[in-house]
């Protein structure tokens, strides 16, 4: 096989196999048309997206639904960068993913050559790494590379720039030996020391709380926080990212805390005196004003990647290690341990009482996202992936929706980027044609990448989209509600444009639509039915419903709006 | 404002440089030098980079996190020998050469080129000392003049 001629095209079909890669997402074009030939005849599965954002956010979605790395293709220029948008959002919130890209010859680079763009320093700040690959035969090497980058460490996307002339160079395989990255080691295995001043505080503490984020997902370390947590009696916060890292159905579970969290969770990290973080970066829609945010705890502060910790808040005991390693450390040494916490449990549970999450949906109104979310979730069985745009809709979600295992639960948190849902949905539902793939979009989000659904449909894709058409960027409206005078400038959509449920046809989905409460269950039931094409739901709702609790940016989270009531206070 | 002085070794890669300046500039980091160059070992690069006290953890740490970075070592400033070199062009006419002469001499700086209107010195010091000699040379009127960067070793192991 060694002797074997082959182009630089085949060279990374075959290193996709090689690698394991059974998906790849893309978009073909002059400059990556050498490497489509050989995909043709590849095991290897190409999913045609109809725009390069969407095959990015569908390498997205398969890797955060998986844990596994995402791959896409683009051509130069316009195909590299319309890359950009998932690629920077893949770092955000850490989601391995390699990218290959064509690039323009090596003797036309520099020259302005017909789609040509700088894709690696356009792509530098959005990646965690990338390459200009100059030779053939280093393809393999390269590419095992980047996936090992990709995946290991903090996981995020890395992006590998192939010329045209490249691609054609002929050469042979050259088996990829050993990873050799002087600069790249990281650590995995805590600090024995650090776990045991952890450990100390973690015994003296009366107020503790256990603060978990996307690490925790991206380490699969769930089944360790669910120990820690419940052998001592350690309340828990999911952030954004974290949902579904602790089950919601665990009385220890307190949800999602920050701007639009629920009051416990909040407010229990407020009261607390030691915060045991792991795999979270303190993110200011968490944290609000960082001066205010717990002020009388101390901080534990586990990460895998050292610059998170002391970004934002310095911690007494910093722990630099993979999550799960870190929790079993701290089992271990806390072994029999039982913590002075009743008093703390009474105090949250008390909480949980007087400040439940509540909405309130009259049998003649308009259709309100909680009550909606409740009766999806009721005939589902807790057994959907969730794929969430960005906006309302997302936080209610992400405030309603019982998560009880991880990777159930993708949505765009640290980019915040609308039209995330329907691609990464495609993508989760590709690496899971036996499960149910559900995506809860906006209308407005919907609207930046509603061609994916034609993706769905010619890919044999069947995925589920609510589209909750408020008619409106709904949290847009919400601010300038609340911060600019009811001066709706530029957030109004339309209930009525376009027809959600002619689109749907027209791109080969099923289009359902509901608007009354009496029709909900109907309605979700007909769409849960439906399994041999994509279904869309237009689900008109409330256009005037806001997102409660809120906390203004910049604000104290002692200072928790709990409905539109307390506005007038503002 | 204290300064640190942190030493940056680098794979000898394209596109390394890039990466540190935008990593530098992305996170919004003050840098008052920075200076790059081969050292002995093949393959490898050194950078010198200046920054504040308060931003030099977040600096390492985000260096730090480029494959291409391999060490970076914050100098201790008891221990560093640091050095720059400046290139200065001055005016000079039949009254002034001789005073210019002798205050480049007095400054230890080395004439590298005389002409009939102008002369270009060499001085290799510390920024302190080169900061000095530029001061003492504007009153004749500089007419370009051009710094290297800092570079720094420690002199312990
Ligand atoms: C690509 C992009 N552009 C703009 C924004 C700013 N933005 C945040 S939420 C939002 C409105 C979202 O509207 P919709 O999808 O209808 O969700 P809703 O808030 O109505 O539930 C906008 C415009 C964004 N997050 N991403
Ligand atoms: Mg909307």
């Amino acid at each position: 096989m060694n002797k074997e001629n082959l182009s630089g095209a085949e060279l990374v079909v075959r290193s996709l196999e090689y690698l394991n890669i059974s998906t790849v997402f893309g978009v073909p074009g002059g400059a990556i048309l050498p490497a489509y030939d050989p995909l043709y005849d590849s095991p290897v599965r190409h999913v045609l997206a109809r725009h390069e954002q969407g095959a990015g956010h569908m390498a997205e979605g398969y890797a955060q639904a998986t844990g596994e790395i995402g791959v896409v293709i683009a051509t130069s220029g316009p195909g590299a960068t319309n890359l950009i948008t998932s690629l920077a959002n893949a770092l955000m919130d850490s989601t391995p993913l390699l990218a290959i890209t064509g690039q323009v010859a090596t003797t036309s680079i520099g020259n302005d050559a017909f789609q040509e763009a700088y894709t690696v320093g356009l792509s530098m700040a959005a990646t965690k790494h990338n390459y200009l690959v100059t030779k053939a035969s280093e393809i393999p090497q390269v590419l095992k590379e980047a996936k090992y980058i990709a995946t290991t460490g903090r996981p995020g996307p890395v992006l590998v720039d192939i010329p045209k002339d490249v691609l054609n160079e002929v050469s042979k395989w050259v088996e990829p030996g050993p990873i050799n990255l002087p600069g790249y080691k990281p650590t995995l295995e805590p600090n024995p020391k650090m776990i045991q001043q952890a450990v100390e505080l973690i015994k003296k503490s009366k107020k503790p709380i256990l603060y978990i984020g996307g690490g925790v997902i991206h380490a699969r370390a769930h089944k360790e926080i669910f120990e820690l947590s419940t052998k001592y009696n350690i309340p828990v916060v999911t952030t954004l990212m974290g949902r579904g890292g602790f089950p919601d159905g665990n009385s220890l579970c307190l949800g999602m805390p920050g701007m639009h969290g629920n009051y416990t969770s909040t407010t229990s990290i407020q009261q607390s005196d030691l915060l045991i973080a792991i795999g979270v970066r303190f993110d200011d829609r968490v944290t609000a004003n960082p001066d205010y945010f717990a002020q009388n705890a101390k901080v534990i502060h586990a990460d895998i990647d050292p610059a998170e910790i002391g970004k934002v808040r310095e911690a007494e005991v910093p722990i630099v290690g993979d999550a799960k390693s870190v929790v079993i450390g701290l089992i271990e040494m806390l072994g029999e341990t039982v913590l002075d916490v009743n008093d703390w449990l009474e105090v949250i549970s008390k909480m949980k009482n007087d400040f439940p999450l509540t909405y309130t949906q009259k049998d003649d109104g308009p259709l309100k996202v909680p009550f909606v979310l409740e009766e999806i979730q009721k005939l589902t069985k807790d057994e959907a992936i969730v794929v969430s745009g960005v906006g309302q809709h997302q936080m209610w979600i992400s405030q309603h929706w019982k998560f009880e295992k991880p990777n159930t639960w993708l949505n765009s948190g640290g980019l915040g980027t609308m039209g995330y849902a329907l691609p990464a949905a495609i993508g989760a539902k590709a690496a899971y044609p036996d499960r149910l793939v559900l995506a809860l979009d906006g209308d407005g989000c919907f609207q930046m990448t509603c061609q994916e659904l034609i993706t769905a449909s010619t890919e044999n894709i069947p995925l589920k989209i609510v589209v909750f058409n408020n008619g409106n960027h709904g949290m847009v409206r919400q601010w300038q509600k609340i911060f600019y005078n009811n001066r709706f400038s530029a957030s109004e959509l339309t209930h009525h444009t376009p027809d959600y449920v002619k689109l749907a046809e027209s791109m080969g989905a099923v289009g359902l639509r509901v608007s009354q409460k009496s029709e909900v269950k109907n309605v979700f039931e007909q769409m849960l039915e439906i399994n041999d094409k994509p279904v869309l739901v237009d689900c008109v709702v409330d256009p005037e419903d806001m997102v409660f609790p809120m906390v203004p940016s910049g604000g104290s989270n002692d200072k928790i709006l709990l409905s539109e009531k307390d506005l007038e206070n503002l | 404002m204290t300064e640190r002085i942190l030493s940056v070794l680098v794979e000898d890669k394209p596109g390394v440089l890039a990466r540190v300046s935008s990593t530098i500039s992305r996170r919004g980091f003050n840098i008052s030098s920075l200076s790059v160059g081969p050292t002995n070992i093949e393959g490898r690069s050194k950078m010198t980079i200046v920054t504040e006290l308060d931003a030099v953890e977040q600096v390492k740490k985000q260096l730090n996190k480029l494959i291409n970075v391999i060490k970076i070592v914050e100098l201790d400033p008891e221990l560093t020998i640091e050095t720059e070199v400046l290139l200065l062009k001055v005016s000079i006419n039949k009254e002034s050469q001789t005073s210019v002469i002798e205050k480049a001499n007095l400054s230890n700086a080395k004439s590298v080129d005389v002409g009939q209107d102008y002369a270009i010195f060499e001085l290799t010091g510390t920024s302190k000392d080169l900061d000095k000699f530029e001061k003492l040379m504007k009153p004749y009127g500089i007419i370009e003049m051009v710094r290297g960067g800092r570079i720094a070793l420690q002199t312990t192991v």
